[in-house]
């Protein structure tokens, strides 16, 4: 059973004029530059779920009964880039209760789905604004939105719209999707616009790691670090596309490998030490980096467009334990050197 | 070699397709294509299990176990001792999340 609250869609309506009708609110396609630092801070993962808008139904020009009508979640980039794209058209958006997450993640969780979406045409009274039962609903919605169901149950017609709203348009004019309206990439930009909620997430544990370091190893362990992390982070999903292989994990072990080649070049030539201890100190920058860059190139599955949950749980037994040997391995020699130089002993 | 992603949980039955292109339409990555009297299952291993074909086909043709392939949340359901599969991703919760794309 779901408790009252939960279950509850706050798509009703918001204000309810004096005679009684439900008002819409009327929103327009210009992104002010209060919604630009609202961006700003959503892809910087500042105040995560603070980046919602109110659910319900809005009218965007001057729409009239025959205007059509798009669903959208009430993520605030989500929205945007929904009336952004729908400059100069009339129209409705119902804006559907995703707890401010972007429609495909939300239809993954179900949240952006088939109970929600009748829900809310129900609530917001969309079949007295509207004469005609169609709604276009963001082709990423539909893992959560079952069309056969939505008419059952609603009488409107789900019609999937393209993946990009940027699209919207010339599928409003043709009618039809083309196969590229259909299909997901994953280009430079989008990769890139992701790197800023890796790094935060990894950057308070970074932080510690590199002092530490800092402290009782060296200027050099310290560096080691914070390049290790801005690589997994922000470089790899870069260059995502360019390193071989196709596992994530295979990809963050040969970028962590080039990436630890001067670190243990470094160690090699360190002075007054013998032979022995700057082989085994170059061995450790190039057993501890691949996988810390892997595992976090591993955890950037969940933020691509491709990756399925079998080949990544897959990849989670075939490549963890890789990790945490090679780490593990790396980690254990850099504390025995360590040791040996208190104790004078090289 | 290096390749985890050669299987996944899709499977298509073509003798119960109607041919209505549902799959067609909803698939982001073009796994299904037309055909004369069923839709094609033209590359499978491109399936991502986002669930879509599966949840919109009229006569159930498509069977798919639908998750999200996210390492982040099934790591975490693993380390909290839960099942992986019922890791769920954590987007929209106030600590960590693994997703931020605006479509």
């Amino acid at each position: 059973m779901v408790s009252p609250e939960k279950s509850c869609c706050s798509c009703s309506c918001q204000n309810v004029s004096s005679s009684g009708i439900c008002a819409i609110t009327s929103i327009n396609s210009t992104i002010s530059l209060k919604n630009r630092i609202d961006h700003f801070q959503a892809r910087w993962g500042y105040k995560r779920s603070n980046h919602r808008v109110i659910p319900g139904l809005y009218k965007l020009g001057n729409p009239n009964a025959e205007s059509p009508v798009f669903a959208c979640a009430n993520y605030t980039l989500s929205f945007d880039v929904l009336r952004s794209a729908l400059n100069c058209l009339d129209g409705y958006i119902l804006v559907l209760d995703t707890k401010g997450i972007n429609v495909w993640c939300a239809a993954g969780k179900g949240t952006f789905g088939t109970d929600e979406l009748v829900r809310c045409i129900e609530s917001t009274g969309l079949s007295d604004v509207v004469s005609h039962r169609k709604i276009i609903v963001p082709q990423l919605g539909a893992p959560g939105v079952s069309a056969i169901e939505v008419q059952r149950r609603s009488g409107f017609n789900v019609n999937f719209g393209p993946v990009r709203a940027k699209d919207l348009p010339l599928f409003l004019k043709t009618g039809t999707k083309t196969p590229e309206m259909r299909r997901v990439d994953f280009p430079l930009y989008d990769r890139l616009v992701l790197t800023p909620v890796e790094l935060i997430q990894v950057i308070v544990p970074t932080i510690i790691i590199t002092i530490i370091l800092w402290f009782i190893v060296g200027n050099m362990a310290a560096l080691a670090a914070i390049v290790t992390v801005l690589t997994g982070t922000i470089l790899f999903p870069i260059l995502l596309p360019l390193i071989p292989t196709k596992d994530f994990s295979m990809k963050g072990l040969i970028l962590g490998f080039i990436l630890a080649i001067p670190f243990a070049v470094g160690y090699a030539l360190s002075q007054g030490l013998p032979l022995w201890a700057q082989v085994t100190g170059a061995l450790v920058p190039l057993l501890v980096i691949p996988p810390v860059v892997a595992y976090l190139a591993l955890n950037f599955t969940g933020s691509t467009t491709f990756t399925s949950r079998t080949g990544v749980k897959k990849e989670i037994f075939r490549y963890i334990p890789v990790m945490i040997l090679l780490s593990a391995t790396g980690i254990i020699i850099g504390v025995i050197l360590g040791i040996l130089r208190l104790m004078e002993m090289i | 070699m290096f390749n985890s992603y050669q299987e996944n949980t899709l499977r298509f039955y073509q003798q119960k397709c109607i041919n209505c292109g549902r799959c067609i339409e909803v698939c982001p990555h073009g796994v299904f294509a037309e055909g004369e009297k069923a839709v094609r299952l033209i590359h499978p291993k491109d399936c991502m299990e986002c669930g879509a074909c599966a949840l919109n086909c009229p006569v159930q043709a498509i069977d798919v176990q639908s998750g999200v392939g996210c390492a982040w949340a099934m790591i975490s359901a693993a380390i909290r001792g839960k099942d992986m599969d019922s890791g769920e991703c954590s987007c929209g919760g106030d600590s960590g999340s693994c997703c931020g794309g605006e479509k």
